[in-house]
């Protein structure tokens, strides 16, 4: 493991893109956050702007007018970035799959590195998700 | 020329002021986790995030904007911030005495980051980096006049004498500034100082991450980001060290005076973490009030005070 891995995985910065989602997952992403899980731990941050992150979360089924949206930030994010699905809707869609406004799951819009399904994913399904990613990274 | 290039790029400067600053970094996020009961990030995670921007991640240009201005920024606020901490932290350390007058050359430099940060952030070409950069353009306005108006303080408490350590020599001869009340109020007009200096919570305006996400720093990415938050640790580690040097009678470097000298810097940083911590962010228009009127209006008073003789 080089010392630029090892730099990237020590410090992951987040950015949060929901989707139309219902909140429960963007709840359960500021549960790990906050001081019971505290993420901060393994220097994973929430940044405002995607030019900072290295991280792209996205949660919610992605509806026709959210995949534009998508498709822009993830233009916009500075490479490597990893793209991580949360919840049913990120996943597969989930309840929303077979919805006339439903542009498919996010992987079929911007290629995902990690999944992390349930609706909503416990924060401990989060971070067993980010452990997982950056064992891969 | 050697010896002021190894000041500049090893010793009091770029080296050792980036280390520093950043275990202050750390410092100050460790209290913040520890405020707010969580465990905090380890101790290198500063080192981490700084090479991950600097060798990891793409530096994205501006496709509107000028690129050339805003890849200058970030060296020169680099350069600013460096170069005041050399002034500051030769005299502290004893190295070298200085020049006559380099109080004033050090309030100059201080001011290059902020100035380069508003160059950088109008250069970018986006609306919510001109937000920033128009409100940290209005919070300098507002808090140089009474950081000036500190130095002025300590020059008068001192004999018209505005050589730092010349200023240095006096505290530590007869008894620092602080131990007075005329020394306790530039102290507590200081600490609010560098905290807009630093845009630290009640004044982080320019950056605010909720309002206008980062604002100054919108754009920036990779290596020009890394640069900035090189800054931001030297301007940490710096600021408080010249608190220290005006008010607290500066470092001493033998046996048990380390220790005084460290915990000093590390007493200052606390106070500017938990005064973050504990405080919402204000408006701009409350800030420009709060220093304009009740931060000039308790220098002055220290002032007054001063010319007395207290």
């Amino acid at each position: 493991m080089g010392f630029k891995s090892f730099c990237f995985k020590k410090s992951l910065w987040v950015f949060h893109f929901g989707g139309a989602s219902c909140n429960n997952c963007d709840i359960e992403i500021l549960d790990c956050l906050t001081p019971r899980h505290d993420l901060e731990r393994f220097g994973i941050l929430l940044v405002g702007s995607i030019r900072h992150a290295d991280v792209l979360l996205v949660n919610g089924s992605i509806n026709k007018r959210d995949k534009e949206r998508l498709l822009e930030i993830y233009k916009q994010a500075p490479k490597p970035i990893l793209v991580v699905a949360i919840g049913a809707c990120g996943c597969t869609g989930g309840i929303f799959a077979e919805g006339i406004t439903f542009a498919g799951p996010v992987d079929k819009i911007i290629p995902v590195d990690a999944y992390i399904p349930g609706c909503p994913p416990k924060p401990e399904a989060i971070i067993a998700g980010i452990v997982k990613l950056v064992n891969k990274a | 020329m050697a010896a002021d290039l190894f000041y500049f790029l090893v010793f009091p400067g770029l080296l050792f002021a980036g280390i520093t600053g950043g275990f202050l970094s750390w410092f100050d996020r460790k209290v913040t986790a520890r405020v707010q009961f969580r465990k905090g990030p380890p101790l290198l995670q500063p080192f981490y995030d700084f090479f991950k921007l600097l060798l990891v991640k793409e530096t994205i240009l501006p496709k509107q904007g000028s690129p050339v201005i805003f890849l200058l920024a970030p060296l020169f606020s680099v350069f600013g911030a460096t170069m005041a901490g050399v002034f500051i932290l030769l005299p502290l350390f004893n190295i070298s005495a200085g020049f006559r007058g380099d109080l004033i050359v050090i309030f100059y430099l201080l001011t290059i980051p902020s100035f380069s940060y508003i160059v950088g952030a109008l250069a970018s070409g986006n609306p919510l980096a001109a937000v920033g950069g128009s409100r940290e353009m209005k919070l300098i306005l507002s808090y140089e006049l009474t950081f000036l108006l500190v130095i002025a303080g300590v020059i008068m408490k001192c004999g018209q004498q505005c050589d730092l350590s010349i200023i240095i020599q006096t505290q530590q001869a007869v008894s620092r500034f602080i131990g007075r009340i005329s020394g306790v109020l530039p102290f507590i007009v200081a600490i609010f100082c560098i905290q807009a200096k630093l845009a630290m919570v009640p004044f982080d305006m320019p950056e605010a991450e909720a309002e206008i996400t980062e604002g100054i720093y919108i754009e920036y990415s990779g290596a020009a980001y890394a640069l900035i938050k090189l800054t931001k640790y030297i301007m940490l580690f710096i600021l408080p060290s010249f608190i220290v040097a005006l008010l607290l009678g500066g470092f001493r470097l033998d046996g048990i005076h380390i220790l005084w000298s460290v915990l000093k810097v590390m007493g200052i940083v606390l106070l500017l973490t938990l005064i973050r911590n504990t405080n919402p962010r204000v408006k701009i228009r409350q800030a420009v009030n709060f220093f304009l009127i009740w931060m000039n209006l308790i220098a002055v008073i220290a002032l007054v005070m001063i010319s007395f003789g207290y």
